[in-house]
């Protein structure tokens, strides 16, 4: 059987940095994954790369058979593929239920007719679109700031709202750019505990680039490890842990094998 | 009320949904009709034609924060959209009503008359209010399809390069309008032309003249009503929403599945067809159009009132549409009464430009978002933080 997502190949250059090269990646239904690399290894663009933002210079992209590369980002999106930012990209002046119902209304396509003469169909999609989205926010914790303005809530609010909005359009892939970026430890720990219960409660399958090491090595299956667009290494944390190329790419000497690479 | 509201859940698709559906249609036809046989008598011929100067400024405020507000894209080509609806309607009533009934003279009922035209011996509805709905639709098509073509480059600018395309629309649009050869008089040179030809004459930089007077308080309040439907339920709905968010981050819509594209160009659309029927109106109710009063001026006057109203908040543009047509009017009368007890020598000269203009600074210095930011005047009646959409 064939993977749920995967890309054979994937090459992108801008002008002559190249970079991505030839990435790889098969994530099999349930498996929750981690990317990581140095600063500008390329993490970041394989994610534009896999959600349509750049288009690939050369390679595939499948999710369940379906081709994705050269598609755009909306279409990528519907076809069941959903992303977090690492910079927050919140509606920032829209209401934090207003952003999850965003990503709820993904699959519901309204007319203008409907809209204006607010037809059955139209109320009924979007009860639909309210349920769920008031049903994400509960899960989320959010449903008491449900009406406050997202740029209002404190940061770690607004990474979670993030993950809500992107779980709303019912993706079967979720792609976490940097979840624990800006985090304090107690919030890695609630983050790691609710990465877990997002593939548990949600069934999505979860890639997910991070610096923090304690995040990914705690909770990633298979860790695949960039630096200057090449895959250097892949495997378990523990594997990956101890590979000299991987702790070449982060500390710049050969280090004995063993001790881990350290936090970025 | 209880009872009414579970007899609907119970009767779904029945006359109660349908009539919440349509209360809209029915608050515009009720507001224009109200404001037709109460108002317009009450008032007075000046103050009611201040009033349609209002409402006709509300549909151009409104549609525009369909595009400026809600969609986030700045364009300043709005009376473009205005022009080429007001042209198109009256090239229909215009020479429909000399081929139907012989001449341009008004020929519709009793909504469509002006009191100050002296009493009306016609019809309820006359033939002419059809030909003058018609023209009204056309010209909102003929916009809407200006503003289709409009919309596509706003796929790759944004910002500021929009903003000089939707200028540059503008500007064409009164320069080909402007350039019309003139138009045709008589009844038989109207009869032999053919209809392709009658729209090109247009009358170029004299302006189209001799439009039939329809445009009365009934018609402008019933756009009105409509406009304000539209805006609302768009602002509350799944549509509307997607607006929203191009505006707030266009990257993070498209990742949720946003067409950004089409939902761009539809706001554009729906916005230019508005424009497009208040130009109709307007130049029905002038009995003349001239492309050359409806320049960049213009959209100008109309991007002030959404800004200032607050870019995205419905209430805002229409508030702000009230404000600004009546404040150049109170401050003429204002100087005219100061002038009454000044010598002749000291009499002021008209400064209401200056202290319009002084306003508007004010205004943004004081409060950057407008009257109201992306917020609506109800908002704040149910309470500080809730934000119903």
């Amino acid at each position: 059987m064939s993977p749920l997502l995967e890309a054979t190949r994937l090459s992108i250059a801008f002008g002559g940095l190249r970079a991505v090269q030839d990435f790889n990646l098969a994530l099999e239904a349930g498996d929750l994954q981690g990317l990581i690399g140095p600063n500008g290894a390329g993490k970041t663009t394989v994610f534009n790369l896999l959600t349509g933002v750049y288009r690939p210079d050369a390679g595939e992209i499948r999710l369940a058979g379906q081709r994705l590369d050269g598609l755009r980002p909306f279409q990528i999106a519907r076809a069941g593929l959903a992303r977090t930012f690492q910079a927050s990209r919140l509606l920032a002046n829209l209401s934090v239920a207003d952003n999850v119902r965003i990503g709820a209304q993904l699959r519901s396509r309204p007319s203008l007719a409907g809209t204006m003469w607010r037809t059955r169909r139209h109320r009924d999609a979007e009860r639909d679109i309210e349920a769920r989205t008031q049903r994400l926010l509960a899960t989320f914790g959010l449903a008491e700031r449900a009406d406050e303005l997202a740029r209002h809530l404190p940061y770690g609010d607004q990474r979670r709202l993030e993950m809500a909005r992107a779980l709303a359009t019912q993706p079967r892939v979720l792609l976490l750019d940097e979840p624990a970026a800006g985090m304090n430890p107690q919030e890695k720990l609630a983050l790691r505990e609710l990465v877990q219960r997002i593939r548990r409660e949600f069934g999505v399958t979860i890639l997910l680039i991070e610096h923090d090491m304690s995040v990914v090595m705690s909770i990633c299956e298979t860790v695949t490890v960039l630096d200057y667009g090449v895959t250097i290494a892949r495997g378990t944390p523990r594997q990956v842990q101890g590979d000299p190329r991987v702790i070449e790419a982060y500390l710049g000497v050969a280090a004995p094998p063993g001790g881990p690479p350290g936090d970025a | 009320m209880s009872a009414a509201a579970s007899s609907s859940r119970a009767a779904d698709g029945g006359w109660v949904p349908a009539l919440r559906s349509g209360a809209p249609v029915l608050v515009a036809v009720g507001l224009g009709l109200l404001m037709h046989f109460a108002v317009q008598p009450a008032v007075g011929a000046f103050k009611a034609r201040v009033l349609i100067d209002i409402g006709i400024n509300i549909i151009l405020a409104v549609s525009l924060t369909l595009v400026n507000g809600f969609t986030g894209q700045f364009s300043i080509g709005h009376a473009g959209f205005m022009a080429l609806g007001g042209y198109a309607a009256g090239a229909l009533s215009y020479y429909g009503s000399i081929r139907l009934f012989g001449s341009a003279a008004f020929n519709g009922g009793v909504v469509s008359w002006t009191a100050s035209q002296g009493t009306f011996g016609g019809p309820w509805v006359g033939g002419g209010d059809v030909l003058f709905v018609a023209a009204c639709l056309t010209g909102g098509l003929v916009a809407a399809g200006a503003g289709y073509l409009v919309g596509l480059p706003s796929l790759r600018l944004r910002g500021d390069y929009l903003a000089i395309v939707t200028l540059g629309f503008g500007e064409i649009v009164r320069v080909v309008l402007q350039s019309t050869p003139a138009q045709l008089s008589q009844a038989a040179d109207v009869a032999a032309a053919p209809w392709p030809l009658l729209t090109l004459k247009l009358g170029g930089a004299l302006g189209f003249i001799g439009l039939p007077f329809y445009t009365t308080l009934f018609w402008v309040y019933l756009v009105v009503g409509l406009t304000l439907a539209v805006a609302i339920r768009l602002k509350r709905s799944s549509y509307g929403r997607a607006f929203l968010a191009i505006r707030e981050d266009e990257v993070a819509a498209e990742a949720l599945g946003v067409h950004t594209t089409r939902y761009k160009v539809r706001a554009f659309v729906l916005a230019a067809f508005l424009a497009g029927v208040a130009g109709a109106l307007y130049a029905h109710l002038i009995g003349s159009i001239n492309a050359g009063e409806l320049g960049f001026q213009k959209s100008f006057e109309v991007v002030i009132m959404v800004v200032l109203g607050g870019m995205g908040s419905v209430s805002g543009s229409t508030l702000a549409a009230i404000v600004l047509t009546l404040l150049p009017e109170l401050l003429r009368s204002v100087t005219g009464t100061i002038n009454t007890h000044l010598p002749r020598e000291y009499e002021l000269p008209d400064l209401r430009m200056i202290i319009y203009s002084l306003a508007l600074i004010l205004m943004m210095i004081l409060r950057p978002q407008g009257f109201c930011g992306l917020r609506e005047i109800w908002d704040w009646r149910i309470g500080r933080r809730r934000r119903p959409t």
